[in-house]
């Protein structure tokens, strides 16, 4: 019989030790809503109602005697005993989980039974909380994204200082080239995606490289877009031989450009690509006269730095 | 959803898809290629009119699975190229792009007035 829904022998190492090492108390509600014996099934139907939850425990004390589930509240109002008290229609025969058992437990029990929630005791029998379905997606989710952001911090940390350290990269660009615009930038996409950069970064990354790529395109008169990798960041150069820009503060607003309408009807010259680079980039800089422009900007490639 | 079901839209002619399987989840409407490269979601589809080469840069550097070129544009051979190269699909539609929207966010699930 299979357990749980994955294979034991070739799933990767990470998802199987959280399913053991998470124990079925750090996934079940601990906040019970209960009822004793007593209790009318109307009254436990309107707490199910208010409190909205499909299942109620029967409680003596902190012992567990039985479960009335809406099945139960259901076949009652269909039989016309509602207004009867829990114990003489509650269901006695209960399987349980204990608090101390690894999800993967839990997990087979939903598999094997047709239930919705399982009481959940601890060593002295205690009722100490439920669990459902949800709460075990719920709480693995974020144990995976977790387990996820660790494994990306960690490759993103060692390749990135071995392989990329040092690395120059320049690429010419021509005037008006619209042909090969976009190489520059793929190449810097390519060498971080090699590396093991995040994508979230290798996006900044990208459109940086990318607006800066286009305006040497469109603007200059031709000039280089320098790619300099350190262990850390990246750091992309954008220097021209002219014209220069006559007002650099009119130029960093978002909307203002000075393309033509052909470049325009290509969907560029849209007054958004040096507003886009600063949005994107950690450190942003900008120097033009008559000689030419150079804006400088770099990105931080480690996640946990982003901020 | 994958990038091969917008071929199932209605409408939608396929000129280059070398990836069928892609996740799709998000989708962005729009002319400006700065603000599509600096907006648009990951793993999106991109709904627009420009039929050039430069589109398909766009769309491989900000994470675009596929382009749909509205108004019955003509995708030039290099656009193609360009696109089989990067992996990015290119469709091509008769109507606008409102209408290519719509029936995207349909696929997508992002609209409820859909579900008939």
């Amino acid at each position: 019989m299979q357990e749980i829904p994955i294979n034991t022998v070739t799933s990767p190492n990470v998802i199987l030790e959280l399913i053991y090492r998470l124990k079925v108390k750090d996934v079940m509600t601990t906040e019970v809503v209960t009822a004793t014996k007593e209790t009318s099934l109307r009254e436990i139907q309107y707490i199910m109602r208010e409190k909205q939850v499909t299942g109620l425990p029967i409680v003596m004390g902190k012992r567990l005697v039985g479960i009335v589930s809406m099945d139960d509240i259901i076949q009652a109002l269909d039989k016309g005993y509602i207004n009867e008290k829990a114990q003489d229609h509650m269901t006695r025969n209960l399987i349980v989980l204990e608090d101390d058992m690894p999800v993967s437990f839990a997990i087979n029990y939903f598999d094997r039974f047709s239930y919705h929630r399982f009481p959940v005791l601890n060593k002295h029998k205690e009722l100490v909380g439920m669990i459902t379905n949800r709460d075990i997606t719920s709480t693995l989710l974020v144990e995976i994204n977790r387990e996820i952001e660790e494994l990306e911090r960690r490759t993103s940390t060692t390749s990135m200082s071995d392989e990329m350290h040092g690395e120059i990269h320049t690429y010419s660009i021509m005037k008006n080239d619209f042909e090969s615009a976009g190489f520059a930038s793929t190449e810097i996409k390519k060498r971080l995606k090699k590396a093991g950069v995040v994508p979230h970064i290798i996006r900044r990354a990208a459109i940086a490289s990318y607006e800066l790529e286009m305006n040497l395109v469109v603007h200059s008169d031709g000039g280089e877009l320098i790619a300099e990798y350190t262990p850390d960041s990246l750091q992309i150069t954008a220097r021209d031989n002219g014209p220069g820009i006559s007002n650099v503060e009119e130029a960093m607003t978002a909307g203002w450009s000075t393309a033509s309408e052909w470049i325009r009807s290509l969907g560029f010259g849209a007054g958004m690509g040096l507003p886009n680079v600063k949005s994107v980039a950690d450190e942003f800089d900008i120097e033009s006269d008559l000689n030419g422009t150079t804006v400088v900007c770099s990105i931080k490639l480690k996640s946990d730095e982003e901020k | 959803m994958q990038v091969k079901d917008l071929a199932t839209l209605e409408g939608f002619v396929t000129q280059t898809m070398e990836n069928g399987e892609e996740g799709i989840n998000d989708a962005y409407t729009g002319d400006l290629l700065s603000d599509v490269m600096g907006n648009a979601p990951d793993a999106s589809v991109l709904i627009t009119i420009q039929a050039h080469k430069n589109t398909v840069a766009v769309a491989s550097l900000a994470g675009i699975q596929a382009i749909v070129i509205c108004n019955n544009r003509s995708t030039p051979p290099d656009m193609l190229q360009a696109a089989k190269e990067e992996r990015v699909a290119v469709f091509t539609f008769e109507g606008t792009q409102f209408e290519a929207s719509c029936k995207v966010a349909c696929l997508l699930g992002k609209v409820d007035a859909c579900k008939d």
